[in-house]
């Protein structure tokens, strides 16, 4: 198969969950987020992604502008969240859900 | 949406650990389920992926997401892996990698395309190719215990592009309630009644579930396939916020 053209977005958000659990302590791909461009809400998961490790951008998947870009260097994540206006969490309400890390 | 347990819970920060093959065993021709050993393992819900990682003696790494296959099973997780043409982490994975050998696994990752036990309401399973394999977590978590209804429809190229099978044509006739339809993009098997071809929305209103049952949608498959799919689906009816999509790649069937 080809290398995936500039047009096709070949993932989603997804895809991000690994790279983004190294560094946030919560779910973030039932996060809402908000495009800064078309201001439509989201969730992460449903984010058209674009590349593979260690880069990604992340785009709207209602206006396609780009949402956020993700990289991850050997010693640091980087996380261009620009596209983004407004972010919403879930937050575990019920004990069991803040269960420790083994 | 209500919230249930996340195993390990919903502090999902996770770390690179160590993974040995301990199992492999075919699938298809181009498809392989392995099956490794993580010591301390927390467990994962139906539909989570992992990401799997390779260090090549350089010093080079390449990671890749994985679906997992099959429901929490002690220290072991089991990936489903298609060989790809360009897939430098899944050429290893299908062709390569031996029992004993040690890859790094991080995980489980993924809280929105999942399936849990207690959820209730019928279940609509669409899957492209390699695209069964989180859906087949479900099917297998789901077990035949749970009254949630499920129907799978499946699309291959051929008959020998079923991955699992016989266990599928098991589950539709001793898992009550779970109901497994194939379609063929290129050749079908004897006795089939449906041509070859894509999926279509006639495909989604014999074999899934009308839009007025509610039912939540799992579309997993290359991207095309999932694009086409999600949009029949909307367009028969179905409320976009029950459709959950996850896209792996633009290989396809």
């Amino acid at each position: 198969m080809d290398a995936p053209t500039a047009g096709v977005a070949v993932y989603d958000g997804n895809t991000l969950a690994g790279p983004l659990s190294e560094v946030f302590g919560v779910e973030l791909m039932t996060a809402a987020g908000r495009c800064r461009s078309c201001g439509t809400t989201s969730q992460v998961a449903t984010f058209r992604v674009y590349g593979r490790a260690p880069g990604f951008v992340g785009r709207c998947p209602h206006c396609e502008d780009v949402l956020l870009r993700l990289v991850r260097a050997p010693d640091a994540l980087w996380l261009d969240f620009s596209g983004v206006s407004a972010l919403r969490i879930l937050i575990p309400t019920d004990p069991a859900d803040e269960e420790q890390q083994p | 949406m209500a919230r249930a347990a996340i195993p390990g819970g919903l502090k999902v920060r996770r770390a690179w650990r160590p993974a040995q093959l301990v199992e492999r065993r075919p699938e298809t021709e181009s498809a392989s389920t392995l099956v490794f050993e993580i010591p301390g393992w927390p467990g994962h819900l139906a539909g989570q992926h992992v990401d799997v990682r390779l260090t090549a003696p350089d010093g080079y790494q390449a990671a890749r997401s994985y679906s997992l296959a099959a429901p929490t099973d002690g220290d072991r997780i089991a990936i489903t892996v298609q060989r790809v043409a360009d897939g430098e982490v899944s050429s290893y994975l299908a062709d390569e990698a031996r029992s004993g050998d040690v890859v790094e696994v991080r995980g489980p990752v993924g809280g929105w395309f999942v399936w849990k036990p207690e959820d209730r309401g019928p279940v609509l399973l669409v899957a492209g190719g390699s695209g069964i394999v989180p859906l087949m977590a479900m099917i297998r978590s789901r077990n035949g215990a749970s009254p949630t209804p499920f129907r799978l429809i499946y699309s291959v190229r051929t008959p020998e592009d079923r991955i699992y099978d016989h266990e599928l044509r098991r589950r539709a006739t001793q898992d009550g309630g779970l109901e497994v339809t194939f379609l063929y993009t290129r050749t079908v098997p004897d006795g089939e009644t449906r041509s070859v071809g894509r999926i279509t929305a006639e495909d989604l209103i014999a074999y899934g579930w009308p839009a007025d049952v509610k039912p939540t949608c799992y579309v997993c498959g290359p991207t095309a396939f999932v694009e086409t799919v999600s949009d029949l689906l909307v367009g028969l009816g179905h409320d976009p916020a029950m459709i959950k999509t996850e896209r792996f790649g633009p290989s396809g069937p």
